[in-house]
């Protein structure tokens, strides 16, 4: 039987090396982004190297109108597919966010509202397909507490965290399994700005522990492995010694 | 696309400098890139050994390394040029293809291939990679992408191969590969006692072998001068089962850190040098031989450029045509081991006839040596050798080339305007050019 996996942001550097180690695995791929014609090399090179079918789909993330009508069109135009992985997020600039509404509003909406939207007709999807299939989200550290050098990016990836852990426990007699993984610094486009950045791990080592992490059918990721214990840390600052901090 | 001032050095490791490195994904990066102001040039693997991948602002073309199509009944493979070689091999080996040509280390990128217009131990039977390459697409000054062939654009397409980066980026290759039936290489190996056999058993086995390589123990003087192993080889052609499409194995040893200065002195690399010649007891000898250590033997040793100390070296690469090329061989290797400047790598090689602008081949023979850099007077030294090359029309190559001089590169290559013309109808401000193509006049 076919495998296929959606994945959504298939742009960034995260989802191209999930997208490479799922097709080693024999997984065929929906490669969903705003300008797939850019993916093009890419899904041709996965086909070639894998022998795994790749379709690309054009997906506006923010246009949540078109969300309702996405998984029949999908399923009509690739086929079936059991794996959904939303890899799509906007960092932002968290300065010009701070006085500036359209700045604000896309990085809420892009890495809260339409993530949100968007997986809840997917679930809804995978509950009717009656085999086992699963929701990978890809959440952030940064959304383990409120810090005033990225509270818009943080608090909306917090709240994505929320939502997947809710729609887990909705799920839970189904099989439909979901994942959520915080990763720390990743060596990407997004991150090759950032300045002091420590402890950066390559997108193949984080994509290869979310798909040992599904395979497990852990629930909650932090990777590389160690960012669970700083997380656990930086949470428990009391918050009158916190919101001193310059973090 | 981040934007960093980092420090940057050929495979040679000199000269060293230090330049902006950006880098590409997409080809819209490449295209906005070339909308920009000047200088520019694509960077792949550095492994070209001088100042040809340097420049103050070059593009890095390694993150665009994907296949695009691949004719597995025709054998022809379109790539993006920051592939490596390696991963090519991993992927058209099993289908049973090889690279047409290949030099001596497969981490270099497709794209660098096509710049230095690069030959293999083939030369002499099947020519330059260029031979072999269908189209190009190239994105130019403009930031235009130009779908080029022997048909169209045919300016372009001939000025590329070999241009060393300065027509353009040059983003994807179409390649015509060679069909194998194996991954094994039957080879032929011949000692010879002198230069003169050594040439001789070129010049009588060229019908029988596609490839051909010698090895001189550049340090042996007089009658033995140019002694030499010649290595001859044909691709497998009926392989039992253990002997068939197997693939080179990643696995590398590390040199982690550059030398100190001593531990090649001419004592050492005479001693090294002595010991090969010996491995071969018997004059002539076959065996099977896997293609990774046939044609890649360094590859196995990670950074093998830090064994020459951390001021690097330089690789001398001359071809000289066949008339009197003994004499001429004789004179260079001759003024080499007087000066006791010899190294481990003294390869000879023979080229057949090639077409291209700047490219390198020459009907005759190609002699290379590594040359530590450690002494004031190797710089003027290798000079002298350049007028010895000019003087007999041969020329040096580029990719390994970092002290040529503009009035003796002028001289070296009669094509030169017609390159200039071309790059000038293509990139009229010089946006392409690199710390080479500065020093050589030719931007």
């Amino acid at each position: 039987m076919t495998k296929r996996a959606l994945i959504l942001g298939a742009k960034s550097a995260i989802a191209e090396a999930v997208a490479r180690q799922l097709s080693e695995s024999g997984w065929d791929l929906i490669l969903a982004a705003r300008q797939p014609a850019a993916l093009e090399p890419f899904a041709a090179d996965v086909q070639l190297r894998s022998g795994q079918r790749v379709d690309l789909f054009t997906f506006d993330a923010l246009d949540t109108d078109a969300h309702a009508a996405l998984p029949e069109k999908l399923r009509a135009q690739c086929g079936n597919f059991q794996l959904v992985v939303l890899v799509f997020g906007y960092l932002g600039d968290q300065e010009k966010a701070t006085s500036n509404t359209a700045e604000m509003e896309r990085i809420m909406s892009t890495n809260y509202t339409s993530a949100a939207v968007i997986l809840s007709y997917l679930a809804n999807y995978l509950q009717t397909l009656d085999q086992p299939c699963g929701i990978i989200g890809i959440a952030s550290v940064a959304g383990d507490r409120g810090r005033q050098s990225n509270y818009f990016y943080g608090s909306a990836k917090g709240a994505l965290a929320l939502f997947l852990q809710g729609l887990r426990n909705r799920l839970s007699p189904t099989q439909v399994h979901v994942l959520t993984v915080k990763p720390g610094f990743v060596d990407t486009p997004m991150t090759a700005e950032m300045e002091g950045l420590f402890l950066v791990a390559p997108p193949q080592r984080v994509a290869r522990d979310i798909l040992r992490a599904y395979e497990k059918r852990k629930n909650v990721l932090y990777t590389p492995w160690f960012w669970r214990y700083i997380m656990l840390v930086i949470r428990s600052i009391p918050e009158r010694v916190f919101k001193k901090l310059k973090l | 696309m981040a934007t960093k001032e980092q420090r940057m050095t050929g495979w040679g490791l000199y000269p060293v400098f230090k330049g902006q490195i950006d880098k590409a994904r997409y080809l819209q990066d490449l295209v906005g890139f070339a909308r920009t102001s000047a200088p520019l040039l694509a960077q792949g693997n550095c492994r070209s050994y001088g100042d040809a991948c340097l420049a103050s602002h070059v593009v890095s073309t390694l993150a665009m390394s994907h296949l695009l199509d691949f004719d597995a009944e025709q054998g022809v493979l379109r790539a993006q040029a920051g592939i490596t070689l390696a991963e090519i091999i991993r992927f058209i080996l099993p289908h049973g293809w090889f690279m047409p040509v290949t030099p001596g280390t497969k981490y270099t990128t497709l794209g660098g291939c096509i710049a230095a217009d690069v030959h293999g131990k083939n030369h002499h039977t099947e020519g330059s990679i260029g031979n072999f390459v269908e189209e190009l697409e190239i994105v130019v000054a403009d930031g235009t992408c130009l779908r080029c062939s022997r048909t169209e654009h045919p300016e372009l397409f001939q000025a590329t191969l070999g241009g060393m980066g300065l027509t353009g980026f040059i983003y994807a290759v179409a390649l015509r590969l060679k069909p194998i039936s194996s991954a094994y290489i039957s080879v032929h190996s011949v000692k010879t006692a002198n230069l003169g056999e050594t040439c001789q058993v070129f010049a009588e086995t060229q019908e029988d072998y596609i490839y051909s390589v010698a090895w001189i123990d550049c340090l042996a003087r007089g009658k033995q001068l140019g002694r030499s192993i010649v290595m001859l080889g044909n691709h497998l052609a009926d392989p039992t089962a253990s002997r068939g499409l197997v693939l080179h194995s990643s696995r590398q040893r590390n040199i982690p850190f550059s030398f100190p200065e001593y531990a090649l002195t001419p004592w050492s690399m005479k001693l090294f040098n002595a010991l090969y010649h010996r491995r071969q007891w018997r004059r002539r000898t076959d065996s099977t031989v896997h293609y990774d250590p046939y044609f890649y033997p360094l590859d196995k040793i990670g950074h093998w450029n830090r064994i020459y100390g951390r001021h690097g070296f330089l690789q001398y690469q001359c071809a000289v045509p066949f008339a009197n090329g003994v004499e001429v061989l004789s004179d260079l290797l001759g003024r080499i081991t007087a000066r006791g400047a010899g190294s481990f790598l003294a390869v000879l090689k023979t080229f057949g006839p090639q077409e291209g602008l700047l490219s390198f081949p020459i009907p005759g023979y190609t002699l290379s040596l590594d040359f530590p850099l450690r002494h004031d007077w190797l710089i003027p030294f290798l000079h002298e050798l350049n007028q010895q090359v000019l003087r007999v029309g041969g020329r040096v190559y580029l990719a390994k080339d970092a002290i040529l001089k503009d009035e003796d590169f002028a001289a070296m290559y009669p094509r030169l305007d017609e390159f200039k013309r071309i790059k000038r109808a293509y990139d009229p401000e010089h946006h392409f050019r690199s710390l080479q193509s500065d020093r050589l006049g030719l931007t």
